[in-house]
């Protein structure tokens, strides 16, 4: 900690630094710059405090039968793991019947639900009875269930961010002459609401592939590369949608290798401990490529179309007009998918080829998810958790671009959280996240006299809109003709700012000073 | 909006996501008297048994007040049949809207408190000092759990009892009093502070000749009456005092509530358990006690085998002879500025003393005294202290396992906020009180703001915590399910007991 007060420049005009100077002030997470380690503490505490009372909320599917929600998915994972050999999860099986939620994760997932039913198999074993156990609910096991996920939150999701924020200003990533507050900044990665609604609410395990991204992407601006690779090859093998920050990683750490003596040998170190982390994880199904591929056909469901319910991307929004399921077959689909994500990603990847940098790499990462968010196969709401991991990570940089995007974000899976039932929670969290974002004595980054009057009155017009969509898909009852009428006006509005928010980032992305690229800073070390 | 909005906003976004946890029998109780306020008349509010689960037990005022709280929900309609139906249900299975509508009605009465708690710390704290404080009393972890987990009003009464506070060291006498008679005509718990109230006021508000001093004490005598009058009145009109007095002095209780407060008492049981067993080994004829004191139930008066019997009569000479140092300080030289010291003090003796006290009347000290937590190190470290032993004593109102998290975190939280703002706030050379603190004391860990003893102590509380949620179960299984809340009792008594030691020497130091 030491180190980083003695790089970060003296903060002066902000009030909350003034107050610091005045003796006896109390140095609390809201009103200080550093990042003590009980300043930490009491966030992350208050990171877990929320997590836990959303957990008192219902979960997806709760007591609707036959198929219920990812809460009997997980359960049903986790069942199935305890009672058959690795072997067999992806096989369909008498005990395995993959028409009821078939395992389609890769297989980290697999060994995170056996480990988690091992656990709850010792206090609970007829909620993980094969076969008798499906659609299993009750009080008792719904709360070991949440204590999972808070767990893994708390064993993977709560050090990276913490070891994120030490890094950022230990290699000091935002630049100088910048007055930061650290305890904030760890605030907004860790009260991420959309996060915390879907883990703990909706009941997934995001936090886990997010973490490990997380802690990945730490690990490249600490130039710990090979520790970044494996972290990054263990969250694409949690969950397979990290793969939209792939092309972030891919063209950052060759980039970076490209500028070394060796790139070759580099490369290859690289490859070998990213191939190493995979054989890993595999090992159980690598005696055979049938077994690989029967593993590999389990992740990529194609048959399940384009894109699922109302999702605030490309492919959605324009197939009210044209109607892409109609006119092409499944598989020009598939291309014509990859095709449009690979030239969405493509400048902010050869950006980072060319000149990889570390504020571009955040700024490359958010990028490609959101490419890959609005224009890949197969997009659920959920996904656009991904984009809003590297956004909370330029929480500093671009603080009101994050602050509405996360308000986007958690509108766009409005109608899904109140299927949830988790309204009270939604508003809720929703409220706490706008109140710690605007601290008392304001914040100079969100500091709203910087604004000029026309960025005031978009901010208004942006604002009113979501609260007017909020209100009327509560009250307001569609017309018989257009049932999902209102779900596919919150769709476009999400969307028109997605796509407004990727422009500007891309922009933004090439627009970065080349002074501050990883080449002349390696220089300027040496 | 200003750091105590900030903060009470906060507050209440927890206080929202809190909606869903376990509410005890209190929950029905409260629901009850709003039905019943809104459906019978006056005359009958006190003396309807209709539901013997929970008769209507507080003072008139807090009636009024709920039926005031009825108003909206009969105005707005929704449910206003299971709100305020009279039929007992069960506090677990209340429907949403009707818990939504209780709960959110604690959580916006609390805009007293805040009002109250912004008004002091803005009047009598330095702008370093008054974070700390609106930390304190905002986000008290004992009040959340008390208010909003397991259910009741305190954060207005509270409140009401701040602003008098906040009167009374302005030198607002009349409105200090007049606040403290409606605070005591909506729960006459706080009734204990009422003889430091009156010997403070009778020196300090009726002075001057003897004309001025008669002619303030009948105006502070029309006013308070006033109160009483506008509270009790209707009830005499309809001839219901007895009924009503009854209801809110039933003698007929145990000394002891279920679950031991941590006063003195819990030792005087020990000690009477300790010796009968002593002596039953030694040979002696002991009649064994007929029922037992964790019983607390309704008529049920507890036996000593050994120890002489307590009544009511002597826990209440016991509370007035442990308060007579602050009742005396109060005559000799009645200042504004020891005002909230001696309140406090008062209800800690009520607390200690007390007959059939419940281990949530903590409360009425740790918060008052939150406010002269920032005066100097030494009440720093007393509030510490406390402040822990009091929250974490309300530790087995919540006994599910889904609320264990939440209170665990709402302490943990809380020491360390109280940690992070003492250490920064003592951390310079001289204190405003004068006293030489110590240079190191934010560098030096945990040991040099707190002491070896404290720290002690509180290592053992969580030794305590550890012992009844694992080695406990572990080692006796479900047999001596009462042994844990045991030890919690006189655990945290022995904490309690230091800290109304502690308040008695400081009066007794300050003149």
């Amino acid at each position: 900690m030491a180190k980083t007060r003695a790089r970060r420049p003296p903060a002066t005009a902000f009030v909350a630094a003034e107050e610091e100077l005045q003796p006896g002030a109390a140095l609390f997470p809201w009103s200080t710059m550093r990042l003590t380690p009980p300043t930490a503490a009491a966030v992350a505490l208050f990171a877990l405090l929320v997590r836990v009372l959303v957990s008192l909320g219902s979960y997806s599917g709760q007591g609707t039968p036959p198929m219920y929600g990812d809460y009997e998915a997980q359960r049903h994972w986790m069942e199935i793991t305890l009672h058959t050999p690795a072997a067999e999860w992806y096989r369909n099986t008498t005990a395995n019947g993959l028409a009821y939620w078939g395992l389609d994760y890769p297989p980290l997932t697999a060994y995170q639900s056996l480990a988690h039913a091992l656990l709850i198999n010792a206090s609970l074993p007829q909620s993980l009875a094969l076969s008798s156990s499906r659609g299993f609910e009750s009080h008792q096991s719904k709360l070991l269930m949440r204590w999972t996920v808070l767990s893994s939150d708390l064993l993977v999701f709560f050090p990276a961010a913490i070891y994120f924020v030490w890094v950022y200003f230990q290699r000091n990533v935002g630049g100088d002459g910048e007055e930061r507050s650290a305890p904030w900044f760890l605030a907004m990665i860790l009260l991420n609401p959309s996060l915390i609604l879907v883990d703990h609410g909706h009941f997934q395990y995001n936090c886990i592939s997010l973490g490990f991204t997380l802690g990945a992407i730490a690990a490249v601006l600490s130039r710990n590369d090979f520790a970044a690779s494996a972290l990054f090859s263990l969250a694409i093998n949690h969950k397979q949608m990290s793969l939209y920050f792939a092309p972030a990683f891919f063209s950052h750490l060759l980039g970076k290798c490209l500028r070394r003596k060796n790139p070759i040998f580099e490369v290859m170190k690289l490859g070998f401990v990213v191939i190493g982390t995979f054989a890993l994880v595999w090992w159980p199904y690598l005696y055979s490529i049938d077994s690989v591929m029967e593993v590999l056909n389990r992740l990529a469901p194609f048959e399940r179309g384009i894109f699922e319910d109302y999702v605030a991307n490309f492919w959605c929004s324009t197939s009210v007009v044209i109607k892409w399921k109609r006119i092409f077959t499944i598989h020009s689909m598939k291309f014509l998918s990859l095709i449009t994500t690979i030239l969405a990603f493509l400048p902010s990847f050869v950006r980072q080829l060319k000149a990889p940098s570390d504020q571009g790499f955040l700024y490359s990462l958010l990028n490609n998810s959101f490419s890959f968010y609005l224009f890949s196969y197969q997009v659920h709401e959920k996904s656009i958790l991904l984009p809003l991991l590297p956004a909370s990570l330029l929480a500093l940089q671009e603080p009101l671009l994050f602050g509405w995007l996360m308000h986007c974000a958690l509108l766009s899976m409005y109608p899904l959280l109140c299927r949830d039932r988790l309204l009270l929670q939604y508003g809720a969290v929703l409220s706490l996240f706008g109140l710690i974002f605007f601290p008392p004595h304001g914040n100079h980054v969100t500091k709203a006299d910087k604004l000029s009057t026309k960025e005031k009155a978009l901010i208004a017009l942006g604002l009113s809109c979501s609260i007017v969509l909020h209100l009327v898909y509560l009250c307001f009852q569609p017309p018989k003709k257009y049932p999902f009428l209102i779900e596919a006006l919150i769709m476009f509005f999400c969307f028109s700012q997605f796509v407004a928010f990727t422009i500007y980032t891309n922009i933004k992305q090439w627009m970065l000073l080349d002074c501050s690229s990883w080449a002349v800073r390696v220089k300027k070390d040496l | 909006m200003g750091e105590a909005e900030w903060l009470w906003a906060v507050a209440t976004c927890v206080k929202a996501l809190l909606i869903p946890t376990y509410r005890s029998t209190d929950f029905e109780v409260h629901r009850h008297w709003l039905a019943l306020t809104s459906a019978l008349p006056l005359a009958r509010w006190y003396s309807d048994a209709s539901a013997p689960c929970c008769p209507l037990d507080y003072p008139p005022l807090f009636a009024y007040f709920q039926r005031i709280l009825a108003l909206p929900a009969t105005a707005l309609g929704g449910h206003p049949s299971a709100l305020l139906r009279l039929a007992p249900s069960s506090p677990s299975s209340a429907p949403l809207p009707v818990l939504i509508y209780l709960r959110l009605s604690v959580a916006v009465t609390d805009l007293v408190f805040l009002l109250a708690a912004a008004r002091l710390a803005h009047r009598r704290l330095p702008p370093a000092r008054r974070r700390l404080v609106l930390v304190l009393l905002l986000w008290s972890p004992a009040l959340l759990i008390v208010d909003h987990i397991h259910f009741q009003y305190n954060g207005y009464l509270l409140g009401i009892l701040l602003l008098s506070l906040s009167f009374l060291e302005e030198g607002k006498d009349l409105a200090g009093g007049l606040a403290f008679a409606v605070l005591i005509c909506s729960k006459h718990l706080f009734l204990v502070a009422a003889p430091l109230y009156f010997v403070y006021l009778l020196r300090h508000y009726c002075r001057g000749g003897s004309w001025e001093a008669s002619r303030r004490f009948l105006t502070m005598g029309a006013a308070v009456g006033a109160v009483f009058a506008a509270a009790f009145g209707p009830f005499l009109y309809y001839g219901q005092m007895q009924q009503v007095l009854s209801r809110l002095f039933p003698f007929g209780r145990g000394l002891c509530h279920a679950y031991w407060a941590p006063n003195f008492w819990v030792f005087y049981i020990v000690l009477d358990k300790v010796l009968s067993f002593v002596l039953l080994k030694l040979g002696f004829d002991i009649p064994a006690p007929k029922a037992s004191f964790t019983g607390g139930l309704v008529g049920n008066f507890s036996q000593f085998a050994v120890l002489p019997q307590v009544t009511p009569l002597i826990t209440f000479l016991l509370v007035i002879f442990a308060m007579s140092p602050c009742l005396i300080k109060a005559f000799q030289k009645p200042q504004p500025k020891h005002i909230t010291r001696w309140v406090a003090y008062a209800f800690t003796c009520g607390f200690m003393f007390g007959w059939h006290v419940h281990e949530k009347a903590s409360l009425h000290f740790t918060i008052p005294l939150a406010l002269i937590s920032v005066d100097n190190l030494d009440d720093a470290r007393h509030y510490f202290l406390l402040s822990i032993v009091s929250c974490y004593s309300m530790f087995p109102l919540l006994f599910d396992l889904q609320e264990y998290p939440i209170k665990v975190l709402l302490l943990a939280i809380h020491s360390i906020l109280m940690w992070i703002g003492f250490s920064s706030c003592f951390r310079v050379g001289v204190a405003p009180g004068g006293t030489k603190t110590n240079n190191s004391s934010a560098s030096n860990g945990k040991q040099g703001f707190i002491g070896k003893f404290g720290t002690i102590y509180l290592l053992g509380l969580l030794g305590v915590e550890l012992w009844g949620q694992l080695l406990h179960p572990y080692i006796f299984g479900s047999r001596l399910p009462f042994l844990p809340l045991m030890l919690i009792s006189i655990y945290c008594a022995a904490g309690m007991m230091y800290s109304w030691v502690w308040q008695l020497m400081q009066i007794l130091k300050c003149s």
